[in-house]
């Protein structure tokens, strides 16, 4: 029964809606329709006869005219032509809710196209009956793609199953009937292989996204992480991730082309001086605490730059190493600089696509946010815990947002909070620049103790460890959101570690330049030594001396490597102040909390030693710092990215072991900004201030003269001259020449700045309509729902006058058409009539009838049938629909 | 087809114990309510939990499932429903009432105090992730 209300809804539906097909049926109708009356009955006991209809032209209409009906009205109704009389008389009564409007908007939108060019062949084939003339087979090719396209969207309808078979049959058999007849057939199977197609290439996709999922590297633990501690904590451990794949990739840049040549095809250990340990140092050399500081076998390896001769080509590929050094040395830093600016960029694309969730985050949260097809308890418990969290994380920002307080308090506790943070600054920057001094003088002593030699580190530990958590204390004072609170501290560590790293640099130059001053005399040294050996008495003049073992060689300081080795030092020392923090600060601390938590006076857990929190700021920032030595150092020591790359592996592992194992989750948890755009503000940072003292010791310093690829030369890039002229041909050293000129350098550059401006001012004019549009969209959306709110209030009012308004329209509504506007009716009914059961008012259709029809033409113009009676519906499903069906478009 | 009639209770759903809605679940496709399946109850089920199944469809039966007291809109009571099992009830009862209004707020469009399936459907169809999540494979 609901069935066959459905259809006569739909047809209601669709006859109302759409005037000039109306009156093309109307046309029709006169010598059509009725005629075909009796063949409508005839199908109503039964399925439509294929039959002959080449045969008779009065059998052919009979069958080929109630489908044109069903045609018109909607494939669904294909298994309706049964009760078309009774549908036909019940249309009138107009009674019935309509079922699935949803369905009819869909078809509606398939009509409208054949539609356009229907009227005229219709009018046509009205008054010539000829019997399958193009529009009549046009018409059921139309009938048969409908129920072909009622099977593809099958699916799509919320039937339940009985009804889906039953309706699937039923369009199936007509298509293979009437399939025939048009002279093709295959239409089943070829829609059986294309879902099945269809259905290979999701689950492939499936398979290949998990595939790519499973790809990703600590993705779960992460998650894990994520799930538990929060999105911040989680972004620090993604920004490991994504440091660990830039470390990889300069790390293949560095060993593919330097290190391994060098080992394959280098001379080999021991050969020359510059690759041999020095006699003095030969006893010492394999002592644990010498490696251990890099000194003996280490320093004279290809860890590092001393090690690397200055030979144009090496081996048989005539591989030019000190060219491919220089090289590789410059692409580190152009690798880097275009991977943390493209990263950048890409981030923050991916924010400006986001404006849609911002209204809705909580709703999204609600409804979408568990997984359903989450079967595993574990990865429930997680789901579970990362709902709650972000839960927790919105709940943060919203009460941030409608916090209200003393504004002139909060500005004073913020000026004096900076106030004395710049205080620790200074101190701590006198603190260090003092200790500098002081190790300058110690280096020229003797004889000094460990401390004395290790003050500096350890001054800067010192200050590394407990600067943070004072600055956290004050910060306290602020009171800012989480998040903000997170940037400022962040800051202000940057310039702590800031002020670190440039003293040590000014130290380390001082060094580097002592040594090179030394250099002239070394040198000297050096020509003489081999000048005495070799021209020494007391040899058989005739036969030629051995040549000096390159271990007896007396050689420079090359402060190449003691550059190197001093990062290699800091890195490593770095690496391991950081798990030695973890595991005390963090473990220990957890484990004497859990466990001594049983024979203590009061709670631990809660009171004062309580867990540690992670420390987001403190590790982004030892990890942008980390690497900024690494950039620094890779040019003065290859094997440093290597031992970085290992260093954040194991820290990976460790620290999400530390993590899970000691910390608690965050007080107040808040979530990440959406792009770690911060980190790589400050990441960028760091790269350009550690580019500018290599540069500087590249372009203004002289090689040292006995060791690394460089030896000998004025200058480091002479070697990139030096390939140009000797490899090149001389127009191209010529070409560069001209390109080298100032004149042809510096329009280039204002060329570049002007280029600059420009894209500068399109994206901030694309940015500002962007905003613009925006709040546009936001506008309609406030619009939107005060009109609806509006509408609904209205329409609880208008239903009740509709009887009133009704009556008065009935001489009006005599003249129109039956079934013409049948559908608006059904919706536009009071309340009371739409609770009434469908099945007693078809039964009751002759009573009904005038009133229903007299509604039907109630509605005034100005009111769209989509106003409030809709939403009073008992069915949701069915008002939702209908609306969004009707509604015009704003 | 359909005249076996098996019976399917909940007890057999036993890979979905995590789900925190598979009452709901079984509730919402079984034909009585009481969350006992016949076999197309069952078909339907896993014909709206299908990836291939359609944005509509889905929304349409989502928001049946979250309307816990069944009476065609989500109110204020049904969305306390949902946010305690989401988190297993670990947030407080003032957490729980501002989820709830923040909800209501920026989804309810017609200002009743409740959403109605048009709402819903209007902003779960914008979620970017509703139907990647609202899927059960078998």
């Amino acid at each position: 029964m609901s069935h066959r209300l459905k259809g006569r809804g739909e047809e209601g539906d669709r006859s109302g809606r759409r005037p000039s097909r109306k009156q093309a049926a109307r046309a029709e109708g006169a010598a059509g329709r009725r005629g075909a009356q009796p063949g409508q009955k005839e199908q109503a006991g039964g399925s439509p006869r294929p039959g002959s209809p080449r045969r008779k032209q009065a059998e052919c209409r009979r069958h080929l005219e109630p489908l044109g009906e069903q045609g018109r009205s909607s494939a669904e109704r294909t298994s309706k032509g049964r009760r078309k009389r009774d549908g036909r008389a019940s249309l009138k009564k107009q009674r019935a809710p309509p079922k699935t409007e949803k369905e009819v908007s869909r078809q509606e939108e398939m009509w409208k196209r054949p539609k356009k060019h229907r009227p005229p062949s219709l009018a046509s084939s009205a008054s010539g009956a000829e019997c399958l003339s193009e529009e009549e087979r046009a018409r059921i090719l139309e009938q048969v793609e409908d129920s072909k396209k009622l099977i593809a969207t099958m699916r799509n309808k919320p039937w339940p199953m009985t009804k889906k078979l039953r309706e699937l049959r039923e369009a199936q058999e007509f298509v293979e009937k009437y399939e025939g007849v048009l002279g093709k057939g295959k239409g089943k199977r070829l829609y059986a292989y294309r879902m099945l197609v269809a259905k290979k290439w999701v689950k492939f996709k499936r398979d290949f996204d998990n595939f790519k999922t499973q790809c990703i590297p600590w993705e779960m633990k992460i998650k894990d992480i994520e799930s538990h501690f929060g999105s911040s904590v989680a972004s620090y451990f993604i920004f490991l991730r994504w440091m660990y794949g830039v470390n990889l990739v300069l790390f293949g840049l560095i060993f593919g082309l330097v290190i391994i040549p060098e080992v394959l095809m280098g001379v080999p250990y021991g050969s020359i001086p510059r690759k041999t340990v020095p006699r003095a140092e030969e006893e010492k050399a394999m002592d644990f605490s010498v490696l251990w500081d890099f000194e003996g076998y280490i320093k004279y390896s290809a860890l590092f730059y001393g090690y690397y001769n200055n030979q144009r080509t090496i081996g048989w590929l005539r591989y030019r190493l000190p060219m491919a050094y220089f090289m590789v040395g410059v692409s580190v830093f152009g690798y880097s600089l275009m991977i943390v600016i493209r990263s950048m960029a890409s981030n923050t694309q991916g924010r400006a696509s986001d404006g849609e969730s911002a209204n809705f985050t909580f709703s999204f949260k609600m409804f979408t946010s568990w997984d359903y097809l989450i079967g595993n308890s574990e990865t429930a418990d997680n789901k579970y815990a990362s709902i709650t969290t972000s839960f927790k994380e919105s709940i943060v920002d919203e009460q941030e947002s409608n916090k209200e307080e003393n504004i002139h308090l909060t500005r004073f506790l913020r000026v004096l909070a900076n106030f004395l943070i710049i205080c620790c600054l200074c101190g701590s920057g006198y603190l260090i620049y003092f200790v500098v001094k002081r190790s300058q003088e110690f280096s020229k002593m003797q004889n000094v103790s460990w401390y004395e030699r290790n003050e500096v580190e350890i001054v800067m530990s010192l200050l590394g460890m407990f600067c943070p958590p004072l600055f956290e204390t004050i910060a306290a004072l602020e009171n800012y959101h989480p998040r903000v609170g997170l940037k400022w501290q962040l800051g202000r560590i940057f310039a702590l570690f800031l002020g670190n790293l440039y003293t040590f640099l000014l130290a380390l130059m001082d060094d580097v330049h002592l040594k090179l001053s030394n250099e002239e005399t070394i040198k000297n040294i050096t020509h003489w030594t081999l000048f005495n050996y070799y021209n020494s008495s007391g040899w058989n003049e005739s036969v030629p001396r051995p040549p000096l073992h390159p271990a007896d060689v007396p050689r420079g300081s090359c402060w190449e490597t003691a550059v190197g080795i001093e990062f290699m030092r800091l890195t490593v020392s770095d690496m391991l102040v950081t798990y030695i923090t973890i595991l005390l600060g963090d473990f220990l601390r957890a484990c004497f909390v859990r466990f001594m938590n049983y024979c203590w006076c009061w709670d631990l857990e809660a009171g004062f030693p309580s867990y540690a929190e992670f420390d987001i700021s403190g590790n982004v920032l030892g990890l942008i710092f980390n690497q900024g030595m690494i950039w620094m150092g890779s040019f003065y020591a290859p094997g440093l990215v290597g031992i970085n790359v290992l260093r954040l592996l194991t820290s990976m592992y460790f620290q999400c072991w530390a993590v899970m194992s000691s910390n608690v989750p965050h007080e107040r948890m808040f979530k990440a900004s959406r792009s770690n755009n911060f980190y790589m503000g400050l990441l960028l940072l760091v790269l350009f201030l550690s580019l500018l003292p290599v540069a500087y010791t590249i372009m203004s310093l002289p090689p040292s003269f006995d060791c690394g690829p460089f030896s000998g030369k004025n200058r480091m890039y002479d070697v990139i001259h030096e390939t140009i002229e000797n490899d090149f041909p001389t127009f191209l050293g010529k070409i560069f020449a001209f390109l080298a000129n100032p004149g042809l350098i510096i329009p280039a550059i204002l060329l570049m700045f002007l280029a600059i401006y420009y894209l500068n001012s399109v994206s901030k004019s694309l940015s500002r309509a962007n905003a613009q549009l925006r709040k546009k969209i936001q506008a309609l959306r406030v619009v939107e729902k005060s009109h609806k709110s509006v509408k609904g209030r209205r329409s609880t009012a208008e239903s009740e006058d509709t009887a009133k308004d009704a009556s008065q329209n009935a001489t009006q509504l005599q003249l129109t058409e039956e079934g013409t506007t049948p559908h608006p009716a059904s919706q536009n009914q009071t309340p009371g009539k739409k609770a009434q059961d469908p099945g007693t008012s078809s039964s009751a259709s002759g009573t009904t009838l005038p009133a229903s029809r007299h509604l039907s033409g109630a509605q005034p113009p100005g009111v769209r049938p989509d106003s409030g009676p809709a939403r009073s519906q008992t069915h949701p499903w069915r008002s939702a629909s209908g609306k969004s069906a009707l509604r015009p478009p704003h | 087809m359909g005249n076996k009639q098996t019976v399917f209770t909940h007890e057999q759903l036993e890979a979905y114990q995590d789900n925190p809605f598979r009452q709901r679940i079984a509730q919402v496709f079984s034909e009585d309510g009481d969350g006992h399946m016949t076999l197309d109850n069952f078909l339907d089920m896993f014909s709206v939990m299908s990836e291939m199944a359609p944005r509509d469809l889905k929304a349409y039966y989502a928001f049946k499932i979250y309307d816990f007291n069944n009476d065609g809109y989500i109110c204020a009571w049904d969305l306390e429903q949902t946010v305690t099992k989401l988190t297993r009830g670990e947030l407080s009862a003032e957490e729980v009432s501002l989820v709830c209004e923040r909800v209501l707020d920026e989804a309810d469009g017609d200002h009743d105090g409740r959403l109605s399936l048009e709402d819903f459907q209007n902003m779960i169809l914008r979620a970017p992730d509703f139907l990647s999540t609202f899927h059960i494979r078998i």
